[in-house]
């Protein structure tokens, strides 16, 4: 069986890579303390692997991710400033390759389609190929080992190491952001096992305008995006929220339709997520993948989207599941 | 007092408002929630730990950095606005609204992890939107420019993906809704039924963003018309190339 663990290793294996990368880039003024925190980071993947199987303490791991933090807070984290090639170079081998060099980037989609749709039903001896639950997952890491090595037949750099200093200077563009979602994941679960979501239900338990059909339905709706926001996920405020209005209020008290409610219920937390930074993967990797100038230009476009689709799912959700029509 | 753990949420609320680094932020916050739910020292690091093990899967992308890092180096941004260039059909709105119907219905159909962020939108999405804004208007495009077509370009992917993944009935969301109702509340819910249900939001999210996408054209049209006619032969350099102003 193929297995997902194998791939956050392969991860870890990236990560000391551009370790070892910072440490001799002299171009980087800040070599040292990047370097540290980038085998912190590719430390931290393997050994996270036995936390999960419960066979290592976590706390030892949970010493290294606040040590990221504590480099990146005092400034140790820089980036080094040398160029893989120049303007001229890049059109000069757009001329030379042409359409050719959309070959690798198609093969990603490819095979992660192809690991979806086929190798994901294939079982062997009673036991499926992919690790059940992380399909995806799987095929997106294979599809990435596979994109590298058309790569490198088709372009021949001069070092087949070439890949990973490339990756490793756009690792260097996303810098600490690269580990902000897992942080706020953390965070989630902080906010979880100390109350949070039981303190935000009663505050807004208390709001809930008792006897009023779209009244209920809107402070569900609303509230679900507005939990999203300060949460960064939908699934953390889709169980608190569900508890507070969704199930006893439009469930049990009005009649409505459970699977419309819990469907349009959660699609109005998606729309808290396109308005928070703390949806960091979504809103603001993004931030630093295309060099944006400010950390809210992505949630800038998005907010005149999710605000009317907040609405619309307030009046779809009246609609449908209460037989209004 | 319960509600005391709140202050957990308002130092985020005011890290972010000031601009503070969100990871130092973030961590701090998590310290702070945990001391107020009354967690020991060793209990807080030991959530980090596992939080850290359990939330590996959204960092997997990285594992694409080193394909897309070298076809960079070899121009794959310079060719995608060179392809793009050929389309004079495919306005910057044009584009990524069709860019959102695709990943709409690749999602809805369970090829959500095919594109994203890194994979499609910086070496191919962002470069062909701003190829054809360079193509349309014939000059340099000035900053605020730049930064809104970014905007948009990392946008489209979240909103198509958002609404697209839910339709498809063995996506994570489905499996929680699914999950915790019928374990909480003792229903038999169809987790094909959910998934039909997110389709009337996901045409709604379609005719939404589409529209806006579409009237991005004359947005930009009308941004560039104080911008003087200086010739400018050669595009904006690639993302992420200098500048560090993000920080």
């Amino acid at each position: 069986m193929i297995k997902v663990e194998w791939f956050y290793w392969l991860l870890g294996a990236v990560f000391l890579a551009g370790a070892v990368i910072t440490v001799r880039d002299r171009t980087n003024p800040k070599r040292y303390g990047s370097a540290a925190f980038w085998a912190l980071v590719g430390l931290s993947f393997p050994y996270a692997t036995f936390v999960s199987a419960k066979t290592a303490p976590p706390w030892v791991l949970g010493l290294a991710v606040i040590a990221m933090t504590v480099l990146v807070g005092a400034r140790r984290l820089g980036r080094g400033t040398t160029e893989a090639s120049t303007a001229e170079e890049k059109s000069a081998s757009a001329t030379r390759f042409g359409n050719k060099l959309f070959v690798p980037p198609l093969v990603i989609p490819l095979v992660a389609v192809i690991f979806a749709a086929v190798l994901a039903k294939i079982h062997f001896g009673g036991r499926p190929l992919l690790e059940s639950g992380s399909e995806s997952l799987i095929g997106l890491g294979v599809a990435s080992v596979l994109a590298v090595v058309v790569a490198l037949i088709m372009l021949r750099p001069k070092s087949v190491a070439a890949p990973l200093s490339d990756g490793h200077r756009l690792l260097e563009a996303l810098g600490w952001s690269a580990i902000l979602p897992q942080m706020l994941a953390i965070l989630g679960q902080l906010f979880t096992d100390a109350g949070v979501g039981r303190a935000v239900g009663t505050v807004i338990g208390n709001v809930l305008p008792a006897g009023s059909l779209i009244g209920s339905v809107a402070v569900y709706c609303v509230g679900m995006a507005l939990f999203t926001v300060i949460m960064g996920n939908a699934f953390a405020a889709f169980p608190i929220m569900t508890a507070a209005i969704g199930y006893p209020v439009l469930v049990a008290h009005f009649h409505g339709n459970p699977a419309v409610v819990f469907a349009i219920g959660m699609l109005s937390g998606f729309c808290g997520t396109l308005c928070t930074p703390m949806a960091a993967n979504f809103n603001l990797v993004p931030v630093a993948l295309l060099d944006m100038k400010s950390r809210y230009t992505t949630i800038r476009a998005q907010i005149p989207t999710a605000i009317p689709l907040l609405i619309c799912n307030v009046v779809l959700m009246y609609v449908l599941a209460f037989g209004v029509l | 007092m319960p509600l005391l753990v709140l202050i957990g949420v308002a130092l985020v609320v005011a890290g972010f408002a000031l601009r503070l680094n969100p990871l130092v932020v973030v961590t701090v916050a998590g310290i702070v929630t945990g001391l107020l739910g009354g967690m020991s020292p060793l209990r807080i690091l030991d959530e980090f730990g596992t939080g850290f093990a359990g939330s590996r899967s959204v960092t997997l992308y990285i594992v694409v950095l080193p394909v897309i890092g070298i076809i960079e180096r070899f121009g794959l941004q310079e060719q995608a606005r060179r392809l793009i260039a050929k389309l004079s059909f495919l306005t910057t709105g044009r584009l990524l609204a069709a860019y959102q119907l695709i990943r709409q219905v690749t999602s809805a159909v369970g090829l959500y992890a095919a594109a994203g962020h890194p994979q499609t939108i910086r070496p191919l999405v962002y470069p062909m939107a701003e190829g054809a804004a360079v193509r349309r208007f014939g000059r340099a495009l000035p900053e605020k420019v730049l930064e809104k077509i970014k905007g948009h370009s990392a946008g489209v992917d979240n909103v198509g993906a958002f609404f697209g993944e839910d339709v498809f009935v063995a996506v994570g969301s489905i499996l929680l809704i699914t999950g915790f109702v019928d374990s909480t509340y003792h229903l038999q819910l169809d987790a094909l039924q959910i998934a039909l249900w997110a389709i009337p939001t996901a045409i709604c999210a379609f005719l939404i963003h589409g529209s806006r996408l579409l009237y991005l054209d004359r947005q930009l049209d009308r941004m560039m018309a104080g911008v003087p006619r200086t010739p400018a032969p050669r595009p904006q350099a690639a993302a992420g190339e200098g500048t560090e102003a993000h920080r």
